[in-house]
């Protein structure tokens, strides 16, 4: 990043706008909002993975004290909660889409489907009624792993007569196949990537605010993308026309994908805050969010690496099973498909390549998208795989890589599974990785851990990533419902501040300290005469939000086209005053200057005459200083990188420690080197946490077991250690700012570093594999198990 | 939470009359775990008396052993001189329960009298060979602890304080369990006049219980290479998602031997 | 219904409340004191974290009632007008914190630490932390902000 940049433009480390109503408890988180005449909401959830709902007796519950209303499925005639990306079968036909109604219709499909509400004057009596509503359930067999699901019997849903969602296929099946046939070597691999739980620490929320003079609703809820849940649940759930409908997400505590989808509860309370005609108030308890917020990951995968004898990869094949649970959500079936197959080529220059995926329906809670999504999953089998490639045709883990990687000078590279990327420097950022983590002193180190007891390993991971989520015809030809562009207005006031309304939504990234920075850099004005105005679709023009680390990529260059508006149309106005043509004005350091000339008028000048038009040409020249800009990515953005994990194993009890930590990412441009260090610590540090601490379980019949922070191991302070961080950029080619995006890279990068390190340290014991997360328990059995 | 009557006892006597003259009446110390309890509607009792205001409940005192006041929190016993210089075993133990803010609020009293069976005071009393006295008599560790959430005392029984004999040499070495950081294995060691005794939390089916083939092996040879070879079945332990009975058995000789180091 | 009285950020107040009315309810409900948080069920996540007494605790885990006539400190008791508290100046200098939920019960927790324990190391930082989770920061950046205030504190 760049040394020594002070000030608050580009490339700054400036301190966080939004910190000091933070650290004061002036934030303003949804379950902070309280509207007058406010009722409260109590979701009855379903004990059983997989029943019939026989009878529903709400007449006691209705009857109890406080209670102004209690709805059922069968009250609530609305449209299902859709699914935004349309997949097809390899066979051309489109996947299943089973309904989701937001209240259960006759039968529930997970632990935690909602079967009723109960809006009362007080939470405490909303569920005490909650206790009095009889549910007569016929409970049926829970279908849970996704193997037994694929095979049929037991049904999800009943009406499509079968569990697989869809088949999905990439890439050339039979030149991968005749590929692998003609390698000197085929390395195989099993592969789980884990069921997560996200646990943004906000729990989702909502208050739905229904105006009978007006017919209006508004709606503030824990969203990263308040428009998307306004087109989702308006047009396509509760036929709401968007101008009646206002939702706000105002600050939002924590997403990681988590808070993109359209959910029942902010649907059911909208849809009955009308009912009632008051407001509503609904928000989790942590024990509900972990019943019903989308989990992330869940795959299973057979692969297959073929190896030439130089060295050189020949052909991958990947067979992949992704838990869909018992609904789509939102976004789920692109998440196994596009997000992650076509990021099965990694850094390397495999020719062929095939995967299969079959999404698969089980009664467990959705499953969609978490930092990450699908990324995490492709560099995980890739760099797992190659690992072992390595250590099977004993070649050195780096020299493996190296090998194979696409060259610098090989831009624009054409993977074989449809993605181009545009930059990279894998050689470099590996290089880097391994000077900043001093790989040099890992024999010393090693050899300083044996004097303990203690086995240290070290792993490796080179991946690459796509974000900024692509151009929206090429996301539409690939089944997409929505744009995936983004949108900015930059306001200019009459006295030279400006307000910007940005269709990206922060929750925690710090779009206020950013996005003011690339405004000040643009149009030479202060940081503190510029506010960043998001969340809210009430003022804000449409936008797509915020999710795979796209914010800046989209949204930033959206902002940078609208500042580019903005200036056009000052120095068409600085033209016009200043009695020159518009060519001869030029732009510097928040200064209109007739070129050749000392004629030059200030920012703020031209503000305060493009609102004082008093001479103005009006059919040449409009006043006013507001402009709005969309803007559509030419291509996915690919932030790559090297992590390097270290780890101490105590062969004794199998505790597994991180010891020496390092990411050098390259996520193009950094806007603020700081926030940018904060993202790759976060993503690291849940990365970590997949790889070490956090597998959600179910039993056989659909009961979670990691329902709690009792059993489901958030990582906490004491079990990560310092990171060592940097970037190294290389520009994006395709936007104006270079920038890639940095929000997933940690959680990306890291969960094959820390397996891979595991797997170095247990080698001497002949472990070949350990499976996250590698908790001290699977530790020490691998060692057991490997001793005989 | 349902609601309750809420009674702030006066005294040791008023609580136990409060208790008697209540439906279903509990009484509450720190509320650490009571109040999760409610929180979620596992429990619904009509009256909650809090001990709080009760004098004489709280405080630390010397003499052979350490006499702790039932209402002394754990943040309290891991600070005191006093127990760092009597039993140092103990104040380590307790600086390992839960939390801080944890630490800050919950008593000694409240953890023996819920006997979690993954709480770590339970291993204390039994390897110390505490006495755990109530407002009517005194219980030995060896009587006091039945099974899972289980003890000795009569449902209107309140626990006064618990003493602790000083042991020649005596450590705690804890296992957490890694997302709730209760014990999953955890072993108090202690060699006392009365002879070597080592108590294993967090692991027995049936609680906090003795390991009767590490203390023989430990009392002719107070030493961790004495504890080499000896095991313990597995047959009695828990076993879930988070550990097996067998690595549950394996952790315990090796925390009876990191124990027995620590101990000196 | 039940009265309690109490001091919260230096000023005595008092409301009726229900038996089983949590302080956190209390503070964040009555007094629309909404900066302490709720972030899980089990008393775990920290998000709640105030003082009484002076002293660390969940606020989520004790009953209004119970703290009848202690004198509580929030997070909005802090600062000094616009002038935050070292702790906090020292989380915002050092992108301590970033979508700010646990932030709040995360400052109020080292306050309590660097009064106990004004030279701890970073192990005993990160151990002392056990109560309070955050999700954003990999505790990285939090933990340098609290090195940096056990400084500024005279620690």
């Amino acid at each position: 990043m760049p040394d020594g940049v002070t000030g608050t433009g580009i490339g700054a480390a400036v301190k966080r706008v939004e910190d000091q109503r933070f650290l004061t408890g002036r934030g303003n988180y949804t379950d902070d909002i309280n509207r007058p005449g406010q009722t409260y909401a109590y979701v009855l959830r379903s004990p059983h993975a997989h029943a019939t709902i026989k009878s529903i007796d709400t007449a006691a519950a209705s009857e109890a004290s406080g209670v102004v209303a209690v709805f059922t499925g069968a009250d609530m005639e609305v449209g299902g909660l859709p699914c935004g990306w349309l997949i097809h079968n390899e066979d051309g036909s489109p996947m299943h889409e089973p309904p989701h109604p937001p209240l259960a219709v006759g039968k529930v499909r997970h632990v935690g489907d909602q079967v009723a509400v109960v809006i009362a004057e007080s939470l405490a009596e909303a569920k005490n009624a909650a206790e009095l509503i009889k549910v007569d359930y016929g409970v049926l067999p829970a279908v849970i792993d996704m193997k037994t699901a694929e095979a049929g019997g037991t049904l999800v849903h009943d009406d499509i007569g079968t569990n697989k969602c869809y088949d999905w296929g990439i890439g050339d099946k039979d030149a991968v196949d005749a590929a692998l046939a003609a390698s000197a070597h085929v390395t195989e691999i099993d592969i789980v990537n884990n069921r997560l739980i996200p646990n943004a620490m906000e729990p989702r929320a909502a208050v739905a605010d229904f105006n009978g003079a007006n017919s209006e609703y508004t709606l503030y809820t824990t969203s990263q993308n308040p428009h998307v849940i306004r087109l989702l649940m308006g047009a396509f759930v509760l036929s709401l026309p968007e101008h009646k409908l206002r939702v706000i997400a105002p600050d939002v505590g924590g997403g990681f994908g988590s808070k993109i989808f359209l959910y029942a509860e902010e649907t059911i309370i909208t849809w009955a805050s009308a009912r009632i005609g008051r407001p509503i108030k609904w928000t989790a308890d942590r024990s509900e969010a972990f019943i019903t917020d989308a989990h992330g990951r869940d795959h299973v995968t057979h692969a297959k690496l073929g190896i030439d004898d130089n060295g050189k990869f020949t052909a991958l094949k990947v067979e992949t099973y992704a838990n869909m649970g018992a609904y789509l959500s939102t976004f789920a079936s692109s998440v196994p498909t596009y997000l992650y197959a076509t990021l099965l080529a990694g850094v390397y220059t495999t020719p062929v390549i095939y995967a299969n995926v079959k999404a698969i329906f089980t009664n467990t809670v959705p499953v969609d998208a978490y930092r990450g999504a699908g990324r995490p999953e492709a560099a995980y089998l890739l760099e797992r795989i190659v690992d072992r490639a390595a250590r099977e045709t004993g070649v050195d883990q780096l020299e493996i890589r190296r090998h194979n990687m696409i060259q610098p000078d090989a831009f624009p590279y054409q993977t074989p599974v449809a993605l181009a990327y545009d930059s990279g420097n894998y050689q470099a950022t590996l290089d880097s990785a391994l000077s900043l983590g001093d790989v040099s002193g890992y024999p010393a180190r090693k050899a300083g851990s044996a004097t303990k007891g203690l086995k240290r390993g070290i792993g490796y991971s080179t991946y690459i990533e796509a974000c900024g989520i692509a151009p929206s015809a090429v996301a539409g030809a690939l089944g997409a419902r929505a744009g995936l562009y983004e949108s900015a207005e930059v306001r200019v006031h009459p006295t030279g501040s400006v307000t910007v309304f940005t269709g990206s939504h922060s929750h925690g990234q710090g779009h206020e300290t950013t996005f003011a920075q690339i405004v000040s850099d643009q149009l030479g004005i202060a940081m503190e005469n510029i506010e960043i105005n998001h969340g809210d679709t009430g003022n804000v023009q449409f936008g797509m939000g915020t999710y795979g680390s796209r914010s800046l990529a989209v949204g930033g260059s959206a902002l940078v086209k609208a500042t580019g508006k903005i200036i056009a149309k000052a120095s068409k106005i600085a033209a016009h005053i200043m009695e020159a043509s518009a060519d001869d004005i030029e732009f510097k350091d928040g200064n209109f200057t007739v070129a050749g000339t000392d004629k030059s008028m200030a920012f703020g000048e031209i503000a305060l005459a493009a609102y004082v038009p008093h001479n103005f040409p009006h059919d040449e020249l409009e006043p006013g200083l507001d402009e709005t800009a969309f803007y559509d990515p030419a291509n996915f953005t690919f932030p790559g990188g090297t992590h390097i994990c270290e780890v101490e194993v105590d062969p004794a009890t199998g505790v597994v420690k991180v010891d020496n930590f390092t990411a050098v990412d390259d996520i193009g441009r950094v806007i603020n080197p700081m926030i940018v260090e904060g993202q790759v610590h976060g993503g690291v540090a849940q990365g970590i946490g997949q790889a070490l601490l956090e597998g959600c379980s179910y039993d056989s019949d659909g009961q979670l077991l990691t329902g709690s922070y009792m059993d489901y191991t958030m990582p906490r302070a004491d079990n990560l250690p310092n990171f060592k961080v940097a970037t190294q950029s290389t520009l994006c080619t395709h936007n104006v700012l270079g920038v890639k995006g940095v929000g997933e890279v940690g959680a990306i990068g890291s969960p094959p570093a820390v397996i891979n390190a595991i797997v170095d340290a247990l080698s001497d014991f002949g472990v070949k594999d350990i499976s996250m997360p590698a908790t001290s328990a699977k530790v020490w059995q691998a060692i057991q198990d490997a001793r005989g | 939470m349902h609601d309750f009557n809420y009674q702030k006892a006066g005294s040791v006597a008023d609580a136990v009359s409060a208790l008697n003259a209540a439906d279903d009446g509990t009484v509450m110390a720190g509320g650490m775990t009571l109040l999760p309890t409610l929180k979620q509607r596992l429990a619904a009792p009509s009256d909650v008396i809090d001990l709080a205001g009760v004098s004489g409940l709280s405080g630390i005192s010397v003499s052979g052993g350490v006499t702790i006041g039932a209402m002394t929190t754990h943040a309290a016993v891991s600070g005191s001189t006093d127990v760092k210089g009597t039993i140092p075993a103990l104040a380590d133990l307790a600086e390992g329960i839960g939390d801080p803010q944890v630490r800050n609020r919950g008593t000694i009293g409240g953890s023996v009298a819920n006997n979690d069976p993954a709480a770590d005071y339970p291993a204390a009393c039994l390897a110390l060979g505490a006495t755990i006295k109530t407002d009517r008599r005194e219980i030995a560790a060896d009587d006091f602890f039945n099974g899972l959430f289980e003890t000795a005392l009569a449902e209107d029984e309140i626990i006064t304080s618990v003493s602790f004999p000083s042991a020649e040499k005596a450590a705690y070495m804890k296992f957490p369990n890694p997302a709730s950081r209760y014990a999953l294995v955890g072993v108090f060691v202690a060699k006392t006049a009365a002879g070597v005794r080592v108590a294993v939390t967090g692991a027995g089916d049936s609680g906090v219980f003795r390991a009767s083939s590490l203390e023989q092996a430990l009392s002719s040879n107070f030493s961790a290479s004495a504890l080499d070879g000896i095991t313990v079945s597995a047959d009695d332990l828990m076993s879930d998602i988070h550990a097996s009975a067998e690595y549950r058995a394996h952790l315990i000789t090796t925390m009876a031997k990191r124990a027995v180091t620590a101990a000196g | 219904m039940p009265t309690v009285s109490m001091t919260v950020n230096g000023k005595p107040v008092s409301g009726e409340v229900e038996a089983r009315t949590l302080l956190v309810q209390f503070l964040r409900d009555q007094l629309r004191l909404t900066g302490t948080h709720v972030g899980c069920d089990t008393s775990q996540c920290g998000a709640c974290v105030v003082h009484v007494d002076g002293e660390s605790a969940k606020s989520c885990t004790m009953l209004a009632l119970q703290v009848d006539g202690a004198a509580i400190t929030t997070i909005e008791g802090l600062a000094n007008g616009e002038t935050l508290h070292p702790m906090q100046e020292a989380f915002r200098n050092n992108h301590g914190l970033q979508c700010g939920f646990c932030t709040p019960g995360m400052v109020m927790s080292a306050i309590d630490l660097v009064k106990k324990n004004p030279k701890a190391s970073e192990t005993e930082i990160r151990e002392w932390l056990e109560g309070n989770i955050c999700r954003c920061t990999g505790y990285h950046n939090i933990v340098k902000s609290i090195q940096e205030a056990a400084g500024n504190m005279g620690g």
